[in-house]
């Protein structure tokens, strides 16, 4: 069922980013096996778009490193939030730490909407037939982009960079209304180009930590107000 | 100064990216999911991607460095207007504002630049 969903807009929203990301791949000069093997071992775009340019501007090896580090921080509360839904008080297992290597935004946002609809002994198995869809299509999409290279004309190729962004940001604004999330998501996104005009390096982890921080209390405060006002 | 090796890079990438997937799990199932800590997880994690998101369209570092700031939030907004036209389509909405992005480049349009 998760494979299924994985062939429809995701899969194609996946595919399109990642000739995007085949693309830049051939542009840095890092090669197309060493972006095949990112797109199978890192698989998280952002990492992976910053780790190619990096390279491709010559940047050490901490460097790259380090950027790639903090890039993907999200992932920790990512999976953190997703995977006690699935697990249903049962203990974590090896397939728990299989499944997080497939947990990137995509597959993180479609789960997550899907979730009311499945019964717990089924969302495990969604997951990971989303994921695994998702991933295997990232290859082919990493090494037709490295092959289209040369003959898409440029703006197309920045357009494709542009999708992944693109979709993102329709995912949470259809999730902006939602009390959870939107404040969460509201100010995370004055944040963090803000705090990247402060500090490149730190200016993201230091958005998730603020802007969460700042989300969580006035979600309780106004929770409380609410229950005190009855 | 030599450059490093693309494996190496690879390699070192892929470590520091499964880490915090790795201690994602760890945590997890430690933490009660109708906690105010899984509350708060939860928050750092949307401010997160929403920060990276709109960080990666305003102030790109990538290759959309070559694109107009002003031609991506007109694409942006083409993209909101699509998907609010077609009840909340994401693919559609998307590929509306890579395709906006993608004719206004190649048209060499500059707004704010």
């Amino acid at each position: 069922m998760g494979a299924r969903e994985g062939c429809g807009a995701p899969g194609l929203v996946i595919a399109g980013s990642f000739i995007g990301f085949g693309s830049l791949v051939h542009g840095s000069g890092i090669g197309l096996m060493a972006g095949l093997v990112s797109s199978a071992t890192t698989w998280a775009l952002p990492g992976q778009i910053a780790m190619v340019e990096l390279y491709g501007i010559g940047a050490s090896l901490l460097v790259s490193g380090v950027a790639v580090w903090l890039t993907n921080a999200r992932l920790m509360p990512m999976v953190i939030t997703l995977l006690p839904l699935l697990a249903d008080g049962r203990s974590i297992g090896w397939r728990h730490y299989l499944v997080a290597h497939v947990i990137a935004l995509t597959s993180w946002a479609v789960t997550l909407r899907r979730l009311p609809e499945l019964s717990v002994e089924k969302r495990l198995a969604f997951l990971s037939g989303l994921g695994v869809t998702l991933w295997v299509i990232s290859f082919v999409a990493t090494a037709a982009g490295f092959w289209l290279a040369g003959s898409l004309p440029r703006p197309v190729t920045l357009g494709l960079v542009f999708l992944n962004p693109c979709y993102f940001l329709l995912l949470f604004v259809a999730d902006l209304s939602r009390r959870a999330s939107g404040l969460a998501l509201a100010v995370g996104g004055v944040l963090g180009p803000t705090l990247h005009l402060i500090d490149p390096d730190w200016g993201l982890l230091a958005t998730g930590l603020a802007g969460g921080t700042i989300a969580f209390i006035i979600n309780r405060l106004s929770h409380r107000i609410e229950i005190s006002r009855g | 100064m030599a450059e490093p090796s693309p494996w190496l890079t690879v390699l070192v990438a892929a470590l520091a990216t499964y880490s915090w997937r790795v201690l994602g799990v760890m945590v997890a199932g430690r933490i009660d999911p109708d906690g105010p800590l899984f509350e708060w997880v939860g928050a750092v994690a949307y401010a997160l991607l929403a920060g990276l998101t709109v960080r990666m369209i305003v102030l790109p570092i990538s290759a959309l460095q070559d694109t107009d700031l002003g031609c991506r939030l007109i694409a942006i907004a083409a993209a909101v207007a699509t998907h609010r036209l077609t009840r909340g389509n994401v693919a559609i909405g998307a590929t509306a504002g890579v395709l906006v992005l993608t004719i206004l480049t190649a048209a060499g349009v500059r707004v704010t630049s």
